[in-house]
């Protein structure tokens, strides 16, 4: 078996008596691109969502099983030092509205109370936003507000965000769906070179950007894991029927 | 607000009216829209009335106090302090300092009271104590303030064993707490939740996103909120009359009576003195002038503060 960075084993997560994910097992390859696809609530958020445990925020949720992060229980991690092992980037670019572009990278060591140095402060904005394809254009304008950027600058600015923190996993839910085209391609060019860097987790409801981009390929249905395999695999020769189904936009 | 419906009825009036005469052309119709438009033009002029009359007592209150007020200011009616009786001359030094110490005092007390019980109601809104403190909140807003000030007289006052600058700052402070908590609330409940999201995925504890994501977000808000429960209270007289009671001296001391411009209006306008009826408009005058400040700088800060999501 390949190594896993990440492994969903027997999981299942509850919103009061609703069970939203049955049985979930997944893992997770290093330095590879994983999409979760799947109908509209079909459960794929919550999924990614218990991997860093913000799933904890709504009232009643609760879980059964594992996951593991490098063989360690996340439900016996604390959750904010589990936080700042896997980084989020969110359905609609959130960069903080009160901060700088530069405050913004290095949001999660100033929130936290953790002190840089000037110099090490401005290594990690440059690196992180190189990593995300934004230096060459915010880098004479590090200190207006990161609002007044365009929608994907401003997603590719919560990517640097997430990054500058050095995760070991980066969730990306649903990261373009609140973008323009071109927009888009442009973040899907740039998770596919971040790969190098980080493992990354990318929940799509778009069937084409999980064949552009991913690895592997998760497809969840009703709460239920249908397949897991390569993308490529599942996308030609699917094994189960609603997968084909699915891919050929008999549902969905 | 002439502007915005003129637009209105540029929209309203054409927009039937090419078309609908064309198509039906029995007279019937005609005078119905004739009648239409006459309808429209005097509610409009009836609304614009209406409004004008409402601004109408504004104006004349600031009319008044103006030219009653300002033939008395000046250099030393701002500076010197009270003279006694007999004597002329004199001013409200003491008043102004008053009414800025008090100010000072509730806002010391009430401000981070007030914060803290938004921030909660806020976080929080759907639990049964959160139910509760909403009820009080009304019920406090409601409260007459000369029952606050006995209240306080009862609390504060007796067992502190005299009236006292303490006092009067904590009956006001109980006056300023719905407004801020309220103000409060408000704005944090229109602060995206995706922000507080944003925050946490970071791994920032829950405390510190609120303390330094949420609140700086919604600063502007707050601050509105408190420069006008400010403005509010600069102008209560009833619950000093029993906690801060009035001083015609100068005085730094917050366990001793204090006075403020409110008092000294009313203090000066009970007087069978002429001269002093002019004191009581002129500190009148500065009492406005004051709300008015606070009222301007609350507009300018929800203007210049205001984040953009």
């Amino acid at each position: 078996m390949e190594s896993s960075v990440l492994r969903i084993e027997s999981f299942s997560a509850f919103f009061g008596e609703n069970q939203v994910l049955k049985n979930i097992n997944i893992n997770i390859t290093p330095n590879k691109i994983t999409a979760l696809m799947g109908p509209s609530g079909c459960g794929k958020t919550t999924l990614i969502r218990c991997i860093n445990r913000m799933h904890e925020l709504i009232p009643h949720a609760r879980v059964s099983g594992h996951i593991y992060l490098k063989n360690k229980d996340i439900y016996e991690m604390e959750p904010i030092a589990l936080r700042r092992k896997i980084g989020m980037v969110f359905q609609k670019p959130n960069p903080f509205p009160m901060m700088s572009i530069y405050d913004n990278v290095i949001a999660g060591y100033k929130l936290n109370g953790i002190k840089l140095k000037k110099e090490e402060a401005d290594h990690i904005v440059e690196r992180s936003l190189r990593d995300a394809a934004l230096w060459n254009e915010v880098k004479d304008s590090l200190h207006r507000k990161g609002t007044f950027l365009s929608g994907g600058q401003q997603q590719r600015l919560c990517i640097a965000r997430a990054l500058a923190m050095n995760p070991e996993i980066l969730l990306l839910d649903e990261p373009t769906s609140a973008l323009d085209p071109k927009s888009t391609a442009h973040i899907e060019e740039l998770v596919v070179e971040l790969k190098q860097n980080v493992t990354m987790l990318l929940v799509t409801h778009n069937i084409a950007q999980a064949a552009r981009v991913s690895d592997f390929t998760a497809f969840i249905y009703l709460g239920e894991l249908i397949e897991f395999g390569p993308t490529e695999k599942m996308f030609t020769v699917p094994k189960d029927k609603r997968t084909e189904e699915y891919l050929t936009g008999k549902f969905g | 607000m002439d502007t915005a419906q003129d637009i209105e009825n540029d929209k309203i009036i054409p927009f039937p009216s090419p078309v609908m005469i064309q198509e039906d052309k029995t007279i019937d119709n005609k005078t119905h829209l004739k009648l239409r438009i006459i309808k429209d033009r005097l509610f409009k002029y009836i609304v614009i009335v209406f409004s004008l009359l409402s601004f109408l007592p504004l104006l004349l209150i600031l009319f008044h106090i103006t030219k009653n007020g300002i033939s008395v200011i000046n250099w030393s009616f701002l500076t010197e302090l009270p003279k006694p009786i007999g004597e002329i001359g004199g001013g409200i030094y003491n008043s102004i300092i008053g009414s800025l110490m008090l100010i000072l005092l509730s806002s010391i007390i009430s401000i981070p009271l007030g914060i803290s019980a938004g921030i909660y109601l806020a976080e929080a809104n759907k639990g049964r104590l959160s139910n509760i403190i909403n009820l009080c909140i009304v019920v406090l807003q409601g409260t007459p303030s000369i029952v606050i000030g006995i209240i306080t007289y009862l609390w504060v006052v007796a067992p502190l064993g005299g009236f006292s600058a303490l006092s009067g700052g904590i009956a006001l402070s109980i006056m300023m707490l719905p407004v801020i908590i309220k103000s409060t609330e408000e704005t944090l409940k229109l602060i995206p939740y995706h922000l507080k999201e944003a925050s946490l995925a970071l791994g920032v504890p829950y405390y510190k996103t609120i303390l330094k994501v949420i609140l700086p977000t919604g600063i502007s808000g707050i601050m509105t909120g408190i420069l006008l429960s400010v403005a509010r209270i600069t102008g209560e007289t009833a619950p000093l009359l029993f906690t801060a009671f009035g001083n015609q001296f100068l005085n730094y001391n917050i366990f001793k009576p204090i006075d403020s411009l409110p008092y000294r209006i009313f203090y000066y306008a009970m007087s069978p003195y002429p001269e002093w009826h002019g004191f009581a408009w002129g500190a009148s005058f500065i009492l406005v002038v004051i709300v008015l400040a606070f009222n301007l700088i609350a507009r300018g800060v929800s203007a210049k503060w205001k984040v953009q999501f």
